[in-house]
């Protein structure tokens, strides 16, 4: 009895367990005691959690459910979501937690100050369950590359989950938290989103506050919602989104009637919707199962009353050569600040004087991974004398002309669409000595980062046993067409299919299985 | 390490022969109440790094805003240099590693100052003036401060170890940088003294900037190059850095004016280089070489918006100018009727506000003068301060000046009142009247002293009757000393005269 109610907690949808909490049905303890339960059985196999909050969160909870039991003003008050826990990406600074943006760099570092997210968070009193994992400062697209240990995919745990932000994507398709907070630069919400069968948003530019998420690129990174429904995201960029004063590049206004369109796409109508599928972002280089769904999910819009149409995008050709000047720039000056003189790991020369240039350079050789120091010594020299015009002037010009093309396809359609990643989840290791191929993941998802638009994931069914993701765009501010837009594929996709993709996700296969990959 | 080998051609020789070209930078830093990019307070003294916050300390994850303050007060400098503002402009990162900087790069503007070519003109001290083009005055952020522990001297040579206080990472500052400024000749360290002093008095005159220079407030880098006398071509130029007095900047220009001469005399070429002024010996030593090319990978700062400036924004800061300085002397030179000369002491004992608000309390300029230059201006030097700091208002003076006009005081005593007003015993009236200090003009007591004094001294009395009035001087002693010091001497002698029947 006890068991099969904690199956049921942490099988519910982040908007079915706030209903129960909110109904009596069940405890806010109870809904985070089974979500600590679930990490510790399967996270030794996954590696999803960074840092198990476990102390906190039910203290969270045990304030929630004694507010709840005394009822009044102060039960009536309490934000919708309260109780529902949470799993913070551990790029996202948290007081009373480690942050380690998964680097050797900040290994057991406690940040003195809160996230403008967390603040929110913990003013809506959500337990935090912990930290998940990425790739060191959200550098790659497999979780790999992370300091302390892979994650793997709960789908097939010789798989990546995406990345950067492969540990909340498989903490959530993992039932280890129905929620998650990612950070998107280059696709590390969304695409991990789907190769893990989740859902995953990438908010406009600006809609949510940066202040507090470590910086990789600036003009590039976004925090948004993970869930494993389109309505949870909702539900959670409704609750961490608005203007904020630390942040000067956040919106003035808060985007509204994000859960509202959330609902009015679960009706399955989409009657009056254009959607404009890119012909760049299909074809070769895009795995034959991954094409397959993507077709499917466009008959069935089609058959909600969706008009489709063609448009093209003819400078998408150019955003993954223009995203890895500008994000490597940015990256270049963002960690120059990890030199050890502050905070963090520093480490001394092994020999020779102990001048500052050296303990500085000590240290950052130490303290950053291959990847990191990749992009560094690629973004130092696209910003150097002599170079600037040609590379990094030259990406910004090719971000100027994908915007003209999202202008222009957004003339012809109200949202886009295209799959989120070209293949499914590959094998652990498969890209170790190709950063290239690393790279190319993130094809589909980049150019809406170049150009500060809002984009989804929804699961778009199997393919070789593992989730392929649909991906939809829509102008800036506009996140309620994602919404509407994605919900109404989510229903479509569910009644065809007589279930969520997630609940067909296999049982994890033991830690040992995993730990010869 | 040699410090200062370099040979030196005498001043007027080698300008005999060649062309100084100057160029400055100056840095002014704003007295706003908070930082260039966080709300941790702007403010000079208090216990190392106490006033930062995640953002001077560079944390993961923090992000600059923009001080609205800070804008306002570069438009105004901006406007007071006669510049044009920028509609539009931006920040930049200037990247380079140094523990000072904790994000390891400044937020600096780079191609998109606020306020660009503008103009200064520079009146020298026999009123021969020079008009500065100012090519830029751009924002920026200061560094923090570095503390050389062991070794020699503070310096980072042989130190054991540094110590980094964050407290001035992120003030607000400006850099007016000026285009090459040719044609100065001999008056070269005239003119770069007073272009600093023209700089400094205009942020103070603005109110934006304490403009205190021995705190770094205003601190000034001077280019100086030499060429050959009718060419065309500049010389090339060194940067000596961090000048930071008046006197300094006069003596730096001489300085690398005699000491360029030297080198291309020699036939060897200057370096281009920056150098490090030493008060001391009033020499400059090299510093690091520095190439145009300079490679600190700019690039906009992607966590800042555009800073966007309309017509009515800048109109409303206008209106908020004051009067600029050289118009205002002009006008107070001519409303008080002082010679060149007067008025010049004046402004370089810097009592022209001191002077203006006595006038204004009632007094009158000379009046006002008289004081501030005089009395004033001795006690300031006995006390080793700052006239200003010493704490004299205007209303003082004018009290004072009426006692004296009254015939309540004299002069002398008056000048024994202001201290006894200093050490905190009252205003004037109340010192007078709590220390019976009020000159004695009753003609009974005076006409019985002066009785006294001729009956002691028949002899004096005698020159006095004889035409030799400065016999009377004799008498005064006496009639002092009966009125412990408070006769009014006028009226002394009035009555000496009466008596005689004179």
């Amino acid at each position: 009895m006890v068991n099969n109610s904690v199956t049921d907690l942490i099988r519910l949808s982040a908007a079915e367990l706030a209903a129960k909490l909110r109904s009596g049905e069940a405890t806010s303890v109870q809904a985070v005691q089974a979500h600590l339960d679930r990490i510790a059985e399967v996270d030794g196999t996954l590696n999803a959690f960074l840092h198990v909050n476990a102390e906190e969160a039910l203290a969270v909870a045990a304030e929630v459910d004694a507010i709840r039991a005394a009822g009044g003003a102060e039960a009536e008050a309490l934000h919708p979501l309260a109780g529902v826990p949470i799993a913070i990406k551990d790029l996202i600074v948290t007081k009373g937690q480690p942050t380690t943006a998964a680097s050797k760099m900040l290994e057991g570092w406690m940040s003195p100050y809160d996230a403008t997210v967390i603040e929110k968070i913990r003013a809506a009193k959500l337990p935090m369950l912990g930290k998940t994992n990425l790739d060191e400062f959200a550098m790659g697209s497999s979780t790999e590359h992370s300091a302390y240990g892979v994650t793997r995919n709960p789908w097939n745990t010789n798989r990546i989950p995406g990345g950067s932000g492969g540990g909340s994507a498989a903490a959530v398709a993992a039932f280890e938290a129905p929620l998650a907070l990612g950070t998107d630069t280059g696709g590390s919400i969304r695409q991990p989103g789907a190769v893990t069968g989740t859902v995953g948003v990438k908010p406009t530019y600006g809609a949510v506050s940066r202040y507090g998420a470590i910086a990789m690129a600036s003009s590039l990174d976004q925090i948004g919602p993970v869930s494993r429904t389109v309505l949870d995201s909702a539900l959670l960029q409704e609750l961490i989104g608005g203007h904020d004063p630390k942040d000067s590049t956040s919106l003035p206004n808060a985007l509204e009637g994000l859960v509202a369109a959330a609902q009015e796409g679960a009706s399955g109508d989409l009657k009056g919707l254009r959607v404009g599928v890119i012909k760049e972002l299909q074809g070769e280089g895009y795995q034959e199962g991954v094409q397959a769904r993507f077709n499917e999910s466009l008959e069935l819009l089609k058959s909600a009353g969706a008009e489709i149409v063609e448009v093209s995008c003819p400078n998408f050709k150019y955003a993954l050569g223009a995203y890895y000047l500008i994000m490597p720039s940015e990256v270049s000056s963002n960690l120059a600040k990890f030199d050890g003189v502050r905070y963090g790991h520093r480490v001394l020369p092994e020999e020779g004087p102990v001048t500052i240039e050296r303990v500085m350079a000590a240290t950052r050789a130490a303290g950053f991974g291959d990847e990191v120091k990749r992009r560094i010594i690629l973004g130092t020299y696209a910003l150097s004398a002599g170079y600037y015009d040609a590379y990094y002037g030259s990406a910004q010009k090719v971000r100027t002309l994908i915007q003209r093309d999202f202008d222009a396809a957004f003339e012809q359609a109200d949202v886009l669409i295209s799959p989120t990643a070209p293949t499914v989840a590959f094998e652990l290791g498969a890209n170790d000595n190709d950063p290239l191929a690393m790279y190319l993941n993130d094809v589909a998802t980049i150019p809406a980062n170049l150009a500060g638009v809002p984009g989804i994931t929804v699961p778009g069914g199997l393919s070789e046993n593992l989730p392929v993701g649909i991906q939809f765009l829509a102008p800036a501010y506009e996140d309620a067409r994602l919404y509407r837009a994605g919900a109404a594929l989510e229903t479509l996709l569910e009644k065809q299919w007589g279930h969520s993709l997630i609940s067909q996700a296999p049982a994890i296969e033991s830690a040992s299985v995993a730990q010869e990959a | 390490m040699s410090n200062y080998t370099d040979e030196l051609v005498d001043f007027d020789e080698a300008l005999d022969r060649y062309d100084p070209v100057l160029g400055f930078e100056v840095h002014v830093e704003l007295n706003t109440k908070t930082k260039m990019f966080s709300d941790a307070p702007n403010a000079f003294g208090d216990d190392p790094n106490t006033n930062v916050t995640p953002v001077d300390l560079g944390l993961p994850g923090v992000l600059p805003v923009v001080n609205k303050t800070a804008v306002e007060y570069s438009i105004l400098i901006g406007l007071a240099l006669n510049c044009q503002i920028a509609e539009k402009c931006g920040f930049a990162r200037k990247n380079y590693f140094y523990p000072d900087t904790p994000k390891n790069f400044q937020t600096s503007q780079y191609d998109d100052p606020i306020a660009h070519d503008g103009w200064l003109d520079i009146e020298l001290e026999d009123g021969e003036v020079f008009r500065v083009e100012i090519e830029r005055a751009h924002m920026e952020e200061d560094a923090g401060k570095l503390t050389h522990m062991g070794g020699a001297a503070g310096r980072i040579q042989g130190a054991d170890y540094s110590l980094v206080d964050y407290n001035r990472a992120g003030v607000p500052l400006v850099e007016i940088v000026t285009k090459p400024i040719v044609g100065a000749g001999k008056r070269a360290p005239e003119l770069a003294r007073a272009y600093v002093a023209a700089i400094r008095e205009i942020v103070k005159n603005l109110g934006v900037s304490d403009a205190k220079m021995e705190r770094g407030n205003v601190r000034c880098d001077a280019n100086v190059s030499l060429m050959p006398k009718d060419a065309e071509k500049f010389g090339t130029r060194t940067e000596t850095k961090n000048v930071n007095s008046l006197r300094a900047v006069e003596h730096a220009v001489r300085f690398e004016i005699e000491r360029h001469a030297a080198v291309l005399d020699s036939g060897a070429k200057i370096v281009q280089e920056t150098r490090h002024w030493h008060e001391d010996t009033r020499t400059t030593t090299s510093g690091r070489p520095k190439s145009d090319a300079d490679d600190y990978r700019y690039f906009p700062e992607p966590d800042l918006v555009p800073i966007v400036t309309t017509a009515e924004w800048i109109d409303e800061l206008r209106a908020r100018l004051p009067e600029p300085p050289a118009e205002r002397r002009k006008r107070l030179k001519a409303e008080w009727g002082y010679a060149d000369k007067e008025f010049r002491d004046v402004v370089n004992a810097g009592v022209l506000d001191e002077i203006e608000q006595t006038v204004a309390a009632g007094a009158s300029a000379a009046v006002a003068r008289k004081w501030w230059m005089g009395e004033i201006a001795r006690l300031a030097k006995a006390a080793d301060k700052e006239i200003a700091d010493l704490g004299v208002t205007p209303e003082t003076i004018v009290e004072l000046n009426s006692l004296i006009q009254g015939k309540k005081i004299n002069d002398k005593i008056a000048r024994q009142v202001l201290e006894f007003v200093l050490a905190g015993e009252g205003t004037p009236s109340e010192i007078v009247e709590k220390r019976s200090l009020a000159v004695v003009n009753d003609d009974d007591a005076l006409g019985k002293a002066v009785d006294e004094a001729m009956a002691a001294m028949p002899d004096v009395v005698e020159k006095i009757k004889g035409g030799k009035m400065q016999a009377i001087g004799a008498l005064m002693g006496p009639v002092m000393k009966a009125t412990r010091g408070q006769a009014d001497a006028g009226r002394v002698r009035e009555i000496v005269m009466e008596k005689l029947g004179l």
